[in-house]
């Protein structure tokens, strides 16, 4: 099984018409993902690729293709409204691709999306994959391969380090899911934890963390109280200088909170194997998973 | 983006938050007429505050009192065109090219008062304490219990009774209370109107005849709202700015200077600091962050080699690229061009992985550059770490 997307999931991509968005839909639908819809405001009645139908709203998607998962590319400007349109026209999953969202935006898509019931990814993050059914997202479908390890994580390039990793190694993923770089996610390491501790298929999980924030802590509290699955966990950023954005928003040490020690040292303490080098994340798994 | 005191002193003013009377300067001539018109006025004493984007002022000597116009214009002079050291500067210290000169107040009380993102509970948090003039972060450390806390209801904004229990909770009553809670929804109100991720007054004051001043003013503005805010892009200082990390962000590039000596650029925020962490493992120091984007074409990888090359200190380069959307072999023509056109001389490690990596190394490895391989990070990191000592 995997979590968030599978083969049934039914796409409508925000912002289709878009350079970002038209490469990636391509990407994705290349990938075996059903896109059935498209929206760009103005642009309704076009085909994308000649199949795939746009629309002006999303809820015209939702009503005429049946779509439940949003993935959404608009600009920064206009990507708080898309998110909120998603999660109005009643989709089960908004994934923001977008980075460069106002914190403050965010604050107010969060608690809208929560008053929907819809749930949010990102933004600012990769996507998520579930290989070999659908890959909702910008990352390389092909380092990825169908198998048992949950992963969860801040970052897009070193996930797929992982990812690549567990690959080779043969243990491959349930579904990789990446939260996203901001200060203020839609969706945070505890809500993908819990959903991978519900899926018969996932063995263990991969978290990578980064400085900034208590993401990793409140992670850490869940895994303490009897998480079910082992969990390896590698955490960037520790020779990052206090009080410097380490490029995504969100990677930032404030007043000497969110250190990348602080977070090893929770985790540690919550019986998660953390690696001190990401080179060594999938090795570590197979070790768990063999011993 | 960080504000000035006095910029941010502006903006509090037009919320309708008190501020002491006063005006910048940027000569000692300048601070000397200021300061004769605040004694002309009545002051009793002016102060001389260095404007530097580093708090901690007052410890470097950023902060002086004066007595007479004659003893500004002194400490002006003092100040002006040298480096400021505070414990949030680098040993370097930073230029002062500016100072506030203000009226003196008549201290009762100093509280703490600040609005700023809570990132577990998703909201603005606003926070306050009884311990004015003190970093908050040490208050936090030392006596949590002196910190009070209210969370702001994204639906909503922050309610008076909020305003009130927070007030009442820093021990005022009377005049001053109701003071201190129109403050609090002034600020809080003014958190959310800039975009800002933190207004910070430290100390709120109360002065002897029961005003509520805000003495000291912090606001940074989020940077990601800045392309709908031309109001205060205009407020940013650049020369307060590493002029290599303006130079990047030109390009869409982020970087930011570090003190060692590998030169470092990857994709990707995440993989950036891990490559920085694993040249920590292997014994090395990483001169910089330096982040292409998750999706970096030619161009990107050539401006970002150019402003790595100009980094102090440099004795190797290492290059990891994790092609996922981005293609190796577009990398690889990247760096071939950069390093055509930009003299290099040091040695430099590259690791190509992902989407065409193969075709990458291939014309990595017919160009007539000078470069040594690398498959692994960890090996990457070694490689580059032996050939920078």
């Amino acid at each position: 099984m995997s979590i968030m997307v599978d083969g049934e999931s039914r796409i409508v991509v925000q912002g289709i018409t878009g350079s970002e968005g038209s490469f990636h839909t391509s990407q994705c639908i290349e990938y075996g993902t059903q896109v059935v819809a498209g929206v760009t405001p103005g642009k309704g009645g076009m085909l994308f690729e000649e199949k795939v139908p746009v629309f002006n709203t999303v809820s015209e998607a939702v009503e005429k293709e049946g779509a439940d998962v949003a993935m959404i590319f608009v600009p920064p400007a206009f990507a708080a409204d898309a998110v909120k349109e998603a999660a109005d026209a009643g989709v089960r999953l908004a994934v923001c691709i977008t980075e460069g969202i106002p914190a403050l935006d965010m604050v107010e898509v969060v608690a809208y999306c929560k008053s929907r019931g819809t749930r949010l990814l990102g933004p600012n993050c990769p996507g998520v994959i579930s290989p070999g059914k659908a890959k909702v997202g910008i990352m390389p479908g092909f380092v990825h391969q169908e198998g048992s390890i949950g992963v969860i994580s801040r970052s897009g390039t070193l996930t797929y380090e992982a990812v690549d990793q567990l690959t080779r190694l043969g243990l491959g993923q349930t579904t990789s899911i990446g939260i996203g770089g901001d200060p203020i996610p839609g969706t945070s390491f505890v809500d993908c934890l819990e959903m991978f501790a519900e899926d018969p298929d996932t063995k263990g999980v991969v978290l990578i963390g980064e400085i900034g924030g208590t993401a990793e802590e409140e992670a850490a509290a869940v895994i303490a109280d009897d998480y079910p699955l082992p969990v390896v966990s590698f955490i960037a950023g520790s020779t990052a200088p206090p009080g410097k954005r380490m490029g995504h928003a969100g990677a930032i040490i404030a007043g000497g909170k969110g250190t990348a020690a602080e977070k090893m040292k929770a985790l540690s303490e919550a019986g998660v194997t953390v690696v001190d080098s990401p080179s060594v994340i999938g090795q570590a798994m197979t070790e768990i998973l063999s011993g | 983006m960080k504000l000035h005191e006095y910029q941010s002193k502006k903006l509090f003013q037009q919320q309708g938050i008190k501020v002491p009377e006063g005006g910048v300067a940027d000569t000692p001539a300048a601070a000397r007429a200021v300061a004769e018109d605040l004694f002309g006025k009545g002051a009793s004493r002016v102060a001389v505050k260095a404007q530097v984007h580093a708090g901690g002022r007052g410890k470097g000597g950023g902060i002086k009192l004066a007595s007479s116009p004659e003893e500004a214009e002194l400490f002006t002079e003092g100040m002006l065109g040298t480096s400021l050291v505070t414990p949030q500067t680098g040993p370097e210290g930073v230029q002062v090219r500016s100072v506030l000169i203000e009226a003196g107040a008549d201290i009762a009380t100093e509280l703490y008062l600040g609005v700023t993102l809570d990132r577990s509970n998703q909201c603005a948090v606003v926070i306050a304490s009884s311990e004015g003039g003190m970093a908050i972060e040490e208050v936090a450390a030392e006596k949590p219990e002196a910190i009070l806390r209210e969370l702001v209801d994204p639906g909503w904004g922050l309610q008076g009774f909020q305003a009130r229990r927070l007030a009442y909770g820093l021990g005022l009553t009377g005049v001053p209370q109701r003071g201190a809670a129109k403050v609090i929804l002034q600020l809080a109100q003014l958190f959310q109107d800039l975009d800002s991720s933190l207004v910070e007054i430290n100390p709120l004051i109360i002065t002897a005849d029961d005003e509520v001043v805000a003495l000291d003013a912090k606001i940074n503005i989020d940077d990601n709202c800045l392309f709908r805010r031309p109001d205060l892009v205009e407020l940013r200082d650049l020369s307060e700015e590493d002029v290599l990390e303006v130079e990047a962000s030109e390009h869409n590039l982020t970087y930011n200077a570090l003190d060692g000596t590998i030169g470092c650029m990857v994709n990707g925020a995440g993989l950036a600091m891990a490559t920085m962490d694993e040249i920590l493992l292997a014994g090395g120091s990483p001169a910089n962050f330096l982040d292409v984007g998750g999706s970096a074409s030619a161009e990107t990888v050539a401006n970002a080699f150019r402003i790595l090359m100009k980094a102090p200190d440099l004795q190797a380069v290492l290059i990891n690229i994790c092609g996922g959307i981005v293609r190796g072999d577009r990398v690889a023509k990247g760096i071939i061009e950069a390093l055509d056109q930009v003299e290099v001389n040091v040695p430099v490690v590259v690791r190509l992985q992902g989407t065409n990596a193969e075709e990458g190394r291939r014309l990595l490895a017919e160009s007539s550059l000078e470069f040594t391989l690398a498959e692994t990070l960890n090996e990457a990191a070694s490689k580059a770490v032996e050939m920078s000592q």
